[in-house]
């Protein structure tokens, strides 16, 4: 990849913080939603974010483009990457290893994830207020399930890693001390984001979400 | 020599070979008899010696390179037992048997355990890890350096261009042009003398190139296998703060 890679590594850097790290936390305001409101909170939630102006304009930019430069210049600097923690198991080296390994589940969870959810409201087979009653039907197929955790885990490890490698790419967390610091934070946030994304994935589990998933069931049958 | 052997001890070495820079690498076995305070070179000078292989057939005698041995000079880096050192400061009695020498094959091999780390020097020339002083006239004394920076600065200076940095770092390799641990740290100590930091843009900008500092990806193995424990990670970090604000700088300003 010819260019300037300096700034190319510098923007996948900046892109994953600013807008997608704010998008991520954004989504799982909006999932958690599902534990405190059940159907109709959640149902609320969606079309709160749908009723913003420019809709369509936001998704382009703040997570359609953005998503697909870091996701798509990420598999490239993964495969840039020799992977050497059989020969130097150091805690930092692993992280550096499932950085890599999480970005590219992370990558084919995503493009399911929106095939299920965001492409069938676009080409008209479910509506935003059924939205509810998808994830239900997709929580409650054992393997789904575990391909969802896996994928939130995975999503979640990504983030809050790649948020203590951005402060180290820019030079925030210059010091051993403050670097240290910055990974238990990092560590705490992982521990907290992970629980509030599974929480609203297993309440979606739940009864009160079955009515709205009548609609929905036609394509999930299929998928 | 006074008569060290110790009766009946020895040392089994397991060695990988290369013949020359494109044959196919292979692994040879070595017994040798045990001396005390032996190092990993006193064993190669051994071997040297009787060209022998465990199984008592003959062979040509294992290369390697080697200078100081008093590891400041870093000539004598290859893995040993699965990590890249160097070869003077390895003391066999310190050592799991048998003892695995390999090259450091993130660089190019010229012949056994020797390695050409050619890319390192250029990677100095490019970022120009120097002091330019020269000039038509007396430029006279410099400014001076306060002491507090000279401290740090001088653990910085211990780099001996060794390689254990970049073997150690899993971006550097054929997929990437990415420049090292050991030049940015470089950058950074010329950057802090106050005469060097008169050309410190030009050595910031040689880091925002293609491969540059953007090649580091944060596994830390480097600042865990530097022989000389400079703060590799700090170096990286602190030339990540000092190209950001270039970056903004050039954007900025012009």
């Amino acid at each position: 990849m010819k260019g300037n890679t300096y700034l190319s590594r510098k923007i996948h850097s900046l892109l994953g913080v600013i807008p997608l790290g704010l998008f991520f936390i954004e989504h799982m305001v909006t999932n958690f939603a599902a534990v405190e409101g059940g159907p109709q909170g959640f149902k609320d939630a969606v079309i709160f974010l749908n009723s913003l102006p420019l809709v369509p304009v936001l998704e382009a930019t703040l997570i359609w483009i953005p998503l697909l430069f870091h996701g798509v210049y990420g598999l490239y600097i993964a495969y840039q990457s020799n992977l050497n923690t059989g020969q130097y198991h150091y805690g930092r080296n692993w992280a550096f290893t499932f950085q890599r390994i999480s970005g590219v589940i992370t990558f084919i969870f995503i493009v399911w994830h929106l095939y299920q959810t965001r492409v069938q409201v676009a080409i008209g087979n479910v509506g935003h207020d059924e939205l509810g009653g998808v994830m239900h039907d997709i929580s409650t197929n054992v393997l789904f399930l575990i391909f969802y955790v896996i994928g939130v885990v995975a999503a979640v490890f990504h983030f809050s890693n790649g948020m203590w490698s951005f402060l180290v790419s820019w030079g925030i967390t210059v010091g051993p001390r403050a670097q240290r610091i910055s990974s238990y934070i990092w560590m705490v946030v992982f521990v907290i984001v992970t629980a509030m994304f599974l929480m609203s994935l297993f309440a979606f589990r739940g009864d009160e979400f079955k009515e709205a998933a009548s609609a929905a069931i036609a394509w999930t049958n299929i998928v | 020599m006074a008569d060290t052997t110790v009766a009946n001890k020895t040392i089994k070495f397991i060695i990988t070979r290369q013949d020359k820079p494109d044959a196919p690498s292979y692994t040879e076995q070595f017994e040798i008899p045990y001396r005390q305070n032996m190092n990993v070179i006193s064993a190669l000078m051994e071997i040297q010696r009787n060209p022998q292989k465990a199984d008592g057939a003959g062979t040509s005698p294992v290369c390697w390179e080697s200078n100081c041995l008093e590891e400041v000079c870093g000539a004598c880096s290859m893995v040993i037992n699965g990590k890249p050192r160097q070869a003077c400061t390895a003391l066999v009695d310190k050592l799991e048997q048998p003892i695995r020498l390999e090259p450091m094959s993130t660089f190019p091999v010229v012949r056994d355990l020797v390695i050409n780390r050619e890319r390192m020097f250029n990677a100095l020339k490019r970022v120009k890890a120097w002091i330019p002083i020269d000039g038509t006239y007396d430029l006279g004394p410099g400014p001076r350096m306060a002491e507090t920076k000279r401290q740090w600065a001088y653990e910085l200076s211990k780099c001996m261009t060794c390689g254990v940095c970049l073997e150690a770092c899993p971006n550097v390799n054929d997929r990437n042009s990415f420049i090292g641990p050991a030049a940015i740290s470089q950058v950074r100590l010329f950057n802090a003398h106050p005469t060097g930091e008169m050309n410190k843009a030009e050595r910031l900008d040689a880091l925002m190139e293609e491969g540059g500092i953007e090649g580091c990806g944060n596994s830390q193995n480097c600042v865990r296998s530097c022989p000389k424990g400079i703060p590799l990670t700090t170096s990286i970090a602190a030339m990540n703060k000092d190209t950001t604000k270039q970056l903004f700088k050039k954007w900025l300003d012009f």
